[in-house]
């Protein structure tokens, strides 16, 4: 029995419960590579189109925007190669809006471990990340192949903008799924929250229409804080990696892309570090929550 | 202060120093209702005291039953030496690697085979690549179940999940094990090979923590016990009297 006279040495104790957070679920790669093979191999269990939704989906999605805003409002005459670029903005929206969503409802959906097993709960909207990204690869293959089919060679640089691109998006949404995940726990609205955030990620980048139209209507605040937006730099750098190369250059990037883009990589590292801040101080109360 | 007498002397295991954990009972679940709450000057919440100032040192090799009634705060007190709940005052300290075996099959996903589960829920329970392959065998072995291994857990019974389940948990590599309610798996011949299995482990020099409601089992694998009632240690000495202060207080 442990009295006050009676010295304990304490080294080798741990404080249990107590870890660190993201760089714990690097520490164990193995856990979280079963956790996302079983988010990638259970999605689509018992139908038998399977993957072939991961086609499906955004490719109906793709076919109504292209015939709305293409043909019917006549985008398709001001933007050169229209389907390309219309394609290369939906898939990062679409990496994005996956990712957010699922990572947002990660510690709900695994709320049986959550309450029960002392794990770096982080792993949970990290796996989801990481099989949203899983999930954003086929269509990354559509890209390619139609890119390709109007003369689309890529340069390193193309290649660079691209990788950058997907950096962005994806720790924008790592940030924002840690937080959404976390403050989901005790106040579902946050799910209501991911669908309207979800919406503004489409319409408030340039995947439906050009930059250069928001620019013409918006006040100049607006527009600095729109050119801001990671995910509107996510866009036009997969503008400038897929599509750009295959025009005749009427639609030249936006001028300070690189600055922007810079900026967006900074904005979402911050973003990722708050979410990590969020979310630790809400994963106290996870276990006794849910 | 001569430290080599306190090495040589069996070392703490876990440390529970003052510990205190009180639930808040949210009464609101969105924005709005604790908006509305925060104006009408509603309480938003209302608190309950599940552990009172528990203090308790168990050494390493110990077996501890933890004792009482339902909603005394047995399974609050595993979870906080879990690590799952943080206590809201006084301190835990735990030495080694600690497993708690709160549910089993707590990770289990109903459409993944047998096989698949059993990696998933070993790398859970804190196990790597090379060690889950090392015992996958044994884990098959001891759960009996080796034809259904490849179909998928929810076409399994409900004891064939349990004994799976139970088996992955036992064969992790661990110093302290934390037992709550787990003993009553499975038909009378499994309960016995678990019963020899967890008695196997405090052989070796294991940690244990055990919440069961069967005092048989208890006065079996366990030396000490700690009885709670209502959140509030009471007891805690040679286990046979634990159970004597539990049926007669
Ligand atoms: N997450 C929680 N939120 C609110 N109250 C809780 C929570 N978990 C436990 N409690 C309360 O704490 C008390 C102790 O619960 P606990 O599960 O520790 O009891 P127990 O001793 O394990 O009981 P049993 O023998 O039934 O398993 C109960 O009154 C319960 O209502
Ligand atoms: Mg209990």
């Amino acid at each position: 029995m442990l009295t006050k006279t009676d010295p304990v040495d304490l080294t080798g104790f741990s404080v249990p419960g107590r870890g660190n957070g993201i760089l714990d679920v690097f520490r164990r790669r193995y856990l979280l590579r079963l956790l996302v093979r079983k988010g990638v191999s259970t999605r689509y269990r018992n139908s038998a189109l399977g993957w072939g939704w991961s086609y499906v989906k955004p490719l109906t999605q793709y076919f109504i925007y292209f015939f709305v805003m293409g043909i019917v409002l006549g985008r398709n005459n001001g933007i050169d190669n229209f389907a390309v670029y219309l394609l290369s903005g939906i898939i990062v929206v679409n990496l994005f809006n996956e990712a957010f969503s699922n990572a947002t409802k990660s510690i709900v959906d695994n709320k049986a471990l959550v309450k029960k097993i002392y794990l770096p709960r982080e792993m949970f909207p990290i796996a989801a990340v990481i099989v949203a990204f899983v999930h954003f690869l086929p269509q990354v293959a559509v890209l390619v192949v139609v890119s390709s089919l109007v003369g689309w060679v890529p340069s390193l640089l193309e290649l660079g903008a691209i990788l950058l691109g997907a950096l962005i998006v994806i720790l924008f949404a790592t940030g924002l799924g840690l937080i959404f995940g976390a403050v989901n726990v005790s106040y579902r609205d946050a799910q209501n929250l991911v669908e309207i955030i979800k919406m503004l990620a489409t319409w408030g980048s340039p995947v439906l229409y050009s930059y250069d139209l928001i620019a013409r209507v918006l006040p100049d605040w607006l527009q600095t804080l729109y050119m801001m937006n990671p995910l509107t730099s996510a866009v036009e750098l997969f503008h400038y990696g897929f599509w750009f190369s295959t025009t005749d250059g009427g639609l030249q990037p936006p001028p300070n892309l690189v600055r922007d883009s810079l900026i967006g990589l900074l904005i979402v590292l911050a973003i990722t570090a708050i979410g990590q801040l969020v979310f630790r101080r809400f994963e106290r109360r996870f276990a006794q929550d849910l | 202060m001569d430290t080599t007498t306190i090495v040589t002397k069996t070392r703490p295991s876990i440390i529970v120093e003052n510990v205190q954990k009180t639930f808040l009972l949210r009464h609101t679940h969105s924005f709005k209702e604790a908006f509305i709450a925060r104006i009408k000057k509603k309480k938003i919440s209302t608190s309950f005291q599940a552990l009172q100032d528990i203090t308790f040192t168990i050494d390493q090799g110990e077996s501890v039953a933890i004792l009482g009634y339902n909603g005394s705060g047995k399974s609050t007190l595993l979870k906080l030496i879990a690590g799952v709940l943080e206590p809201d005052g006084g301190k835990i300290l735990t030495r080694g690697r600690v497993a708690g075996l709160i549910e089993v099959g707590a990770g289990f996903h109903p459409d993944l085979s047998g096989r698949e589960n059993v990696y998933l829920n070993a790398a859970i329970l804190g196990m790597n690549k090379a060690e889950i392959d090392a015992r996958f065998d044994d884990i098959v072995a001891f759960s009996e179940i080796e034809e259904f291994i490849d179909s998928e857990v929810k076409h399994y019974s409900s004891g064939m999940f349990l004994r799976l389940a139970f088996s992955v948990a036992i064969h992790v590599d661990l110093d302290i094990l934390l037992v709550d309610e787990i003993l009553a798996v499975g038909d009378a011949p499994f309960r016995e090979k678990c019963r020899l299995k967890i008695r196997e482990l405090v052989e070796q020099g294991k940690t244990m923590v055990v919440v069961s409601h069967d005092t048989k089992t208890v006065q079996d694998l366990c030396d000490r016990g700690i009885v709670i009632k209502k959140g509030v240690k009471v007891f805690d000495g040679p286990v046979a009297e634990a159970v004597e202060v539990l049926k007669h207080p």
